[in-house]
């Protein structure tokens, strides 16, 4: 049932054909299409930048995937509550790094649904806060935590202006190697950069879309997917008068 | 005007020990606190992913302003050269010392890894206010120390002055500094206020002084030392403009913010609806922050009185914390504007779902942690008067009162 809606919606939608190429298999389209990633061995550097277009005419009502496939991928399912902790409490305290949103128009009553994450913003706010430099962000675009220069001071978190961070509030028995977390450190969505370092083009979330809700790619070359689809439709950045030019970038709200 | 002499704090060996055995087993169980804390993790306390600072940085943030606060009596005798201010400079200065001493401790051992203090120490980000705020505290310590050094040799007389007005504008800075922790975060909507950095440093000035009459007035009664009534008129006096200076900024503050139409809601938050939050800004910063002690510093029967000085000074430290809090907490409570002309109405992440506030309600380890710094200050304080000479063994009016003649 809801497939045929979606159907219809895109029928309505798509009227040019970049969108559909866009569309059709995105995770083979961005394969071919982006950027390739750096090796292992080779520095990062400024001629990619990483982004993401996130359209929330197709992100569905009700679905999460998304935040399933983060958690397993970056190990968040792994977090469990501590014994003894207050259930309610322990919900505002596990770590997460992408989560669904639903709004409603205050005028048209329109509903909306989008997933939020690290908007790994050029200009960042939580690199610009923290004592340390265990903020930073990387020669394309990602902004990320160094796990062994964070104090746990939080600044960054009360920065951030779209609340996009978590902080370890407990031990953590279970981790992936790949994304090792201690308890007292910051962290939040790194684009998964492990697969992208990896030489992978994709992330966890976006394989996760079955509604092709967000476009991942090179910000930095006009051919990519995302930047192909920045360029037939219009975007917002969310807080777009903070002028911090985020690399993850929404339209249809 | 008869010269002043400084002795050490004379009370009997005793009651001396007594008084350190009691903050000792305060700061004991806070230190037990801070180890519960630090092992489990965070979630054994109040704060979660939305309210990142708890209570110990309610605490933290207050012993920090009043430190810059204490050391103005010594500035009012050294920089604008009131002598009769003079006598009291040495404690003042001990007094900010052991305040920025008792707030850093608080804030260090809040953090996530206070294990990697060293990391803070050796990796600087220079764009982070925060970083810089780790110069100005260690530079406050190393001034003030030298000035209290020359204040007690008299071989260092010429450095006395210079030192002095250094200290001064140094701790404007400071002040400054931790005001602008909050003047950085734009993204609140309780903060991106421009007045809040020079907020902080009349509230420095208000809770300083009134931290230092509390000791004063404490140790000297102990030690059976005389405090004259011209003195104490004088500081109270002074305490009521800086808390009348506080009342007139909170006004500015909220009317600057009722002017600008984006801070609406936070405003009605605040004002209105916000709850605990409401209650402790016209309960806790207005009344008794503000307005009682004012009533009570300007009563022509109770202000003269020692008890009527004890009291008001009370309320507005009492007061000063509840000021502390909602701006610390009811600024993170309240929910971030993400997206104008819409309403979040369902929310993975607690986004403020419908406009609700976030939820915060401090645990015991906290609130023992932020009164274990409270026990610090106290500790180092009375250690430093008994070790070396700090109070003035007379504050009499006949001392200390340039006017003072035997009629
Ligand atoms: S969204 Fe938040 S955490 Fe991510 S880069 Fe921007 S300020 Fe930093
Ligand atoms: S919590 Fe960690 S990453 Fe965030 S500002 Fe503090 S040191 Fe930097
Ligand atoms: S890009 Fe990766 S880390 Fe970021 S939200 Fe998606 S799955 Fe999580």
């Amino acid at each position: 049932m809801s497939k045929v809606k979606h159907q219809g919606r895109r029928e309505f939608l798509k009227t040019s054909a970049a969108a559909a190429a866009v569309t059709v298999a995105p995770g083979v389209m961005l394969h071919t299409l982006s950027a390739e990633a750096a090796p292992r061995t080779e520095a990062v550097t400024d001629k990619v930048r990483w982004g993401m277009l996130i359209d929330a005419n197709k992100c569905a009502d009700g679905c999460n995937d998304c935040v399933s496939a983060c958690d397993k991928e970056n190990g968040l399912d792994l977090v469990d509550m501590p014994e003894g902790a207050d259930q309610g409490l322990w919900e505002r305290q596990r770590p997460r790094w992408i989560r669904q949103v639903k709004l409603k128009d205050n005028l048209s009553g329109k509903i909306t649904n989008l997933p939020m994450m690290c908007q790994h913003c050029e200009m960042p706010p939580c690199v610009d806060v923290c004592p340390t430099g265990a903020s930073f962000r990387r020669a394309d675009g990602i902004v990320m935590v160094d796990r062994h220069t964070c104090i746990g001071c939080r600044y960054c978190m009360m920065a951030c202006p779209y609340k996009a961070r978590s902080f370890i509030h407990a031990e953590v028995a279970e981790k992936l190697t790949h994304a090792p977390r201690g308890k007292g450190c910051v962290e939040s969505c790194n684009l998964c950069v492990h697969r992208l370092d990896n030489g992978d083009t994709t992330t966890a979330c976006q394989d996760a879309c079955k509604h092709q809700a967000i476009v991942f790619g090179d910000l930095s070359d006009p051919e990519s997917a995302v930047s192909q689809a920045l360029k037939n439709y219009p975007s917002v950045q969310i807080r777009a008068d903070l002028k911090l030019n985020t690399g993850v970038r929404y339209s249809n709200i | 005007m008869k010269k002043t002499h400084f002795s050490e704090w004379g009370i009997e060996s005793p009651r001396y020990w007594g008084i350190l055995a009691v903050l000792g087993a305060i700061i004991a169980i806070a230190g037990v606190a801070v180890f519960y804390m630090e092992h489990s993790g965070h979630w054994v306390t109040g704060m979660t992913n939305q309210v990142v600072w708890g209570l110990p940085h309610v605490f933290a943030i207050f012993l920090i302003v009043a430190a810059s606060g204490a050391l103005n009596v010594a500035s009012i005798g050294t920089a604008f050269d009131k002598k009769v201010y003079q006598p009291l400079g040495r404690l003042s200065a001990l007094l900010a010392i052991a305040l920025l001493a008792g707030g850093l401790a608080v804030l260090v051992l809040d953090l996530g890894q206070p294990g990697r203090l060293l990391i803070a120490m050796t990796h600087y980000n220079f764009k982070s206010i925060f970083a810089w705020n780790i110069y100005l505290y260690t530079g406050f310590f190393a001034i003030v120390a030298a000035y209290i050094w020359f204040m007690m040799d008299h071989r260092m007389k010429a450095w006395y002055k210079p030192t002095g007005i250094f200290a001064f504008v140094w701790r404007l800075l400071l002040t400054t500094g931790t005001g602008s922790i909050f003047g950085f975060l734009v993204a609140r909507q309780g903060y991106d206020a421009a007045i809040l950095a020079p907020m902080f440093v009349i509230m420095s000035f208000a809770y300083g002084l009134a931290a230092y009459l509390l000791v004063l007035m404490f140790v000297f009664k102990v030690d059976g030392r005389e405090i004259g009534g011209v003195l104490l008129r004088r500081m109270k006096n002074l305490l009521g403009v800086f808390v009348a200076a506080v009342l007139y900024f909170t006004l500015v503050y909220h009317l600057a913010n009722l002017y600008g139409t984006e801070n609406h809601a936070y405003e009605a938050f605040i004002l209105r609806d916000g709850g605990i939050y409401t209650l402790l800004f016209w309960g806790g910063w207005v009344l008794v922050g503000c307005l009682i002690p004012l009533g009570i510093i300007y009563h022509p029967g109770m202000g003269a009185t020692r008890g009527g000085i004890i009291a008001a000074s009370t309320l507005v430290i009492l007061g000063g914390l509840a000021t502390v809090y909602v701006i610390v907490i009811g600024g993170q409570v309240f929910p971030m504007a993400m997206f104008p002309g819409k309403t979040i109405v369902a929310s993975g992440f607690f986004d403020g779902v419908n406009g609700q506030p976030m939820l915060y309600s401090p645990s015991l380890p906290e609130i023992l942690l932020g009164v274990g710094g409270v026990a610090v200050v106290l500790l180092l304080t009375f250690i430093g008067i008994r070790m070396l000479r700090f109070l003035p063994t007379t504050l009499s009016d006949e001392v200390a009162d340039p006017h003072y003649s035997k009629s």
